[in-house]
């Protein structure tokens, strides 16, 4: 790890006249942007899928969620659900995808300002990223609810079924389809940034709260 | 794999003998159920009939290594046939309505097998007889495969990405046809040979003008890889002796730019049995010795890019004198109507099977060069120069009585059908094979019954550059005794051969049934070489042209009748379980454009569609899209439905198609 080191001898002076290493700034910073890099990947992969099997489709229907598009056996999936009277696939969460790239890109942005701010308000400004994942999942909740509760009575089977909410995690059933669902890289990506921001922000408070202290400290009268 | 067999067939003989008809079913030490034994006793299946079983028997969901293109003979159609296991998974409508395809009934295929009118005349049958798959450097590429109609001299194009009919040429000039098809080692031109000769045009021309105006004639068929299609501006034919040539080879390696068709009527016998002559069987044999036809195609190719041509119905034909002084033709003696002209894998050398004659008789290609270079040759009565027998023979292979066909392992072994015998005939080749195998070369190792009377054999990859090996397979003619009895019309007998390791036995391992026509020639390519489309590649996708219709509507929001006058167009979406639109009303005497698109990307899951009374089936298979056009001369209620089962609510899957008075 001796190359991790920056010079032992290059300090920083605190306004009490104490020093700290260099790492000790550059640290937090390094983990804010890792987790910012973090967030930019999780775009280009999927966030949450789910497979679906049954005997006359031996590999299974899969479609894999990314934060801005749709991607897998969609067509044979809508072809499938327009039976029992389910929107397509891609009516869902239309306005999320739509906005998702430039969320996320302001979502990483917030954290590079948090490299910038020296105080308690860096964390302010994470707070959105560690709400995130939270915030796909319910809306991702949300979206299934509606499909599953948007069964067009008119349609060929749509009386057959009654209204349910595929599971976001593990394994359901609708008719003859096993269906198991499964969070993605992206989903890991975005609870690993969260864990990484969260980390940051500790060695953020570490290294810059003795900072803001001495400056109370000589702002306030002797 | 063969320690394996061994032993297995050893471990069952043993369970024979030992334990009789046990009950349990706990594996053995080599992985048999030990119910194995009792079910081969039980039904008097000897250790041979185990491991044939073994060797043949494909288990569900795994697939056939080998894929065999087989001629379908009179009905006009091309088989695919999944190998070693035999089953047949596809029947291609080539010359013939196919409604499965939907081919003939109301879609594309009507377009192409018109091209098959024989002037003005619909023949919608055809004598298929000898496929032949395109080829890179002389091996199978997988692309496309090409078959001739002996009884109208046509020929067809089959793409294999999707395995159907692309396009049907009908031969201008001549009327049947046999020699064909072959191609050049890249395809460069498919051939068609001749083979009963008539006047140039099939015009009429009586017999005692045999000599002066029948003739063979040869075609050389240019082919255009990226359309797809024969391109008749690029083709020319060469007209021949009326010799009545059969079968040819094209050269490869050394002899790449030749080609070799044997003839069998050098005689020129015309019959008329009824008028006392020689009936044409004795007509034809009466001379000892046939001629082997040697033609230089690049030499042909120039002289007809030159312009040295005579154009007859539009077609280019190098004049058989213009032949002779270009150096394009030569004749070599060959025992007297011989089947089956062959070249070795390497093209070094030209088989020749005897037919009346019990041997094989082996040209040597640089022989004939050097004969043809020495010059000073006689002429045959029409001028052809003629390289004496033993200026061109390599040697002769006794191999018993009826050698016809020839095709070639990759042990350096060649296997030649016996009809007579009814036997393949394994048997050595010499030069540089003969460090292949043990034997000394040019020898005959094994004969193999086989039942009954072999026409054609063919081998994997068996007529290419590099040979498969592993299996041939016997195109037997009869099969008498093999298969219950159904009446006096008895299926054909593709029988599966082992040929083995070297040194070992040929061995029978699986007849084969093939219950409608008679098959000729069959061609078997390794599946891995084979890249088909599992869906179309975009919705919209029309088949014939292999491109996406611009005209097609793939949304069922814009799907719907138009009318301009009286003609009307449909623009129809498919997909399960629906047509759209679903009502579909037009007047009597309306002219109909029907264009209907799947929009399906599911494997499998293929739509038909018919119109009840007015002859029309379709298959549209996800992404195809197929257009009808007619007249709706009949008025009244039709129904419209779909014909292959494509859902649970598939018989839900219908219109009405309402035709005013």
């Amino acid at each position: 790890m001796q190359f991790l080191n920056l010079d032992p001898d290059v300090k920083v002076l605190l306004p009490d006249g104490s020093t700290r290493t260099l790492n000790t700034y550059l640290l937090p910073s390094a983990l804010l942007m890792i987790a910012s890099l973090m967030l930019m990947i999780s775009m280009f992969v999927p966030y949450w899928g789910m497979t679906m099997f049954a005997p006359q489709y031996p590999k299974g229907l899969t479609v894999d969620v990314y934060v801005n598009h749709l991607s897998g056996d969609v067509r044979e999936i809508d072809e499938l659900n327009h039976y029992i009277g389910m929107p397509p696939l891609d009516e869902g969460g239309r306005i999320e995808r739509s906005i998702s790239t430039i969320s996320i890109v302001a979502l990483g942005l917030l954290l590079i300002a948090g490299v910038f701010v020296h105080n308690q308000w860096a964390a302010i400004l994470a707070l959105p990223v560690i709400g995130y994942p939270i915030i796909f999942m319910a809306d991702l909740f949300y979206i299934l609810y509606t499909y599953g509760h948007s069964i067009d009575p008119k349609s060929a089977l749509g009386s057959a079924i009654k209204p349910f909410t595929p599971p976001i995690f593990g394994e359901g059933v609708i008719g003859q389809f096993k269906t198991v669902a499964y969070a993605g890289p992206g989903l890991y990506l975005a609870v690993g940034a969260v864990l990484v921001v969260l980390l940051g922000l500790w060695f953020h408070r570490a290294a810059y709260k003795p900072i803001v202290d001495a400056r109370k400290k000589m702002k306030a009268p002797q | 794999m063969k320690l394996k067999l061994v032993s297995l067939i050893v471990i069952l003989t043993t369970l024979l003998a030992a334990c009789g008809g046990s009950a349990t079913n706990a594996p053995t030490a080599s992985g048999l159920p030990v119910d194995a034994a009792a079910i081969a006793k039980e039904r008097g299946l000897s250790p041979d009939d185990v491991s044939a079983a073994l060797k043949t028997y494909m288990p569900s969901g795994k697939t056939d290594p080998y894929i065999m293109i087989a001629s379908g003979g009179q009905s006009g159609q091309v088989l695919v046939i999944g190998m070693p296991s035999m089953r047949i998974l596809k029947v291609i409508g080539v010359f013939t309505p196919e409604p499965w395809q939907g081919y003939g009934f109301g879609g594309s295929g009507d377009k192409i097998l018109a091209e098959g009118t024989v002037n003005g005349k619909d023949v919608l049958w055809g004598d298929t007889h000898h496929p032949s798959m395109s080829e890179t450097k002389g091996e199978y590429d997988g692309q496309f495969a090409f078959i001739n109609d002996k009884s109208n001299a046509r020929l067809a194009v089959i793409d294999l990405r999707d395995f159907s009919t692309k396009q049907i040429v009908k031969n201008p000039n001549a009327i049947n046809d046999h020699g064909g098809a072959f191609v050049t080692p890249n395809t460069e031109y498919i051939i068609e040979g001749p083979q009963y000769a008539a006047p140039i045009g099939w015009e009429y021309a009586p017999l005692d003008q045999y000599k002066e105006k029948y003739r063979g004639l040869i075609s050389f068929w240019a082919f255009d890889r990226l359309k797809g299609r024969v391109d008749m501006d690029k083709s020319f034919q060469m007209e021949l002796p009326p010799y009545w040539q059969d079968l040819c080879d094209a050269g490869k390696g050394p002899s790449d730019g030749w080609i070799f068709c044997n003839s069998f009527n050098t005689e020129m016998a015309t019959g008329g049995v009824e008028l006392g002559n020689p009936p044409f069987e004795a007509g034809t044999t009466k001379n000892d010795t046939d001629y082997l036809h040697i033609m230089n195609w690049k030499k042909a190719e120039e002289v007809f890019k030159a312009g040295k041509t005579k154009k007859v119905n539009g077609m280019p034909i190098i004049e058989m004198d213009t032949a002779i002084k270009e150096n394009i033709l030569y004749f070599t003696p060959e025992p007297k109507s011989p089947h089956g002209s062959d070249v070795t894998p390497g093209g070094e050398y030209i088989v020749v099977g005897g037919k009346l004659d019990p041997h094989v008789t082996i040209y040597s290609f640089e022989k004939i060069q050097a004969a043809i270079k020495a010059g000073n040759l006689n002429k045959d009565v029409y001028g052809v120069p003629v390289i004496p027998l033993d200026k061109s023979m390599e040697t002769q292979v006794e191999l018993g009585l009826g050698p016809l066909h020839t095709v070639f392992d990759n042990q350096g072994y060649a296997y030649t059908s016996l009809f007579l015998d009814s036997a393949v005939a394994r048997w050595s080749l010499g030069g540089l094979y003969e460090k292949k195998h043990p034997e000394p070369g040019w020898k005959l190792v094994q004969k193999l019954p086989v039942q009954y009377n072999i026409g054609h054999i063919t081998a994997v990859e068996g007529d290419t550059a590099n040979p498969g090996g592993n299996f041939v397979v016997a195109l037997n003619k009869w099969s008498i005794d093999r298969f219950a009895n159904i009446g006096p019309l008895l299926p054909q007998n593709f029988q599966l051969v082992d040929i083995g390791n070297t040194g070992e036995k040929m061995k029978v391992l699986y007849d084969m049934p093939i219950g409608m026509a008679e098959p000729h020639y069959a061609q078997i390519i390794k599946a891995e070489r084979l890249k088909p489309f599992e869906v179309y590649p975009k919705v919209g996708w029309d088949a014939e042209k292999m491109a996406v219709d611009p005209n097609a509507v793939t949304d069922p929001k814009l799907a719907g009748v138009k009318r301009e006058g009286k003609n009307v167009t449909v623009n129809m979406v498919v997909v399960r379980s629906h047509f759209t639109p679903e009502r579909v009303e037009v007047n009597k005497g309306d002219h109909v454009v029907w264009r209907l698109t799947s929009i399906e990307q599911q494997r499998d899951a293929t739509h038909g569609f018919a119109i009840s009374g007015y002859n029309i089936n379709l298959s549209i298979e996800p992404g195809k899209t197929e257009v009808i056009e007619f007249d709706a001369t009949q008025s009244g209620t039709f129904t419209y439905y779909c014909t292959e089962f494509c859902s649970a609510l598939h018989l839900e899957m219908l219109g009405y198609f309402l035709v005013k008075p």
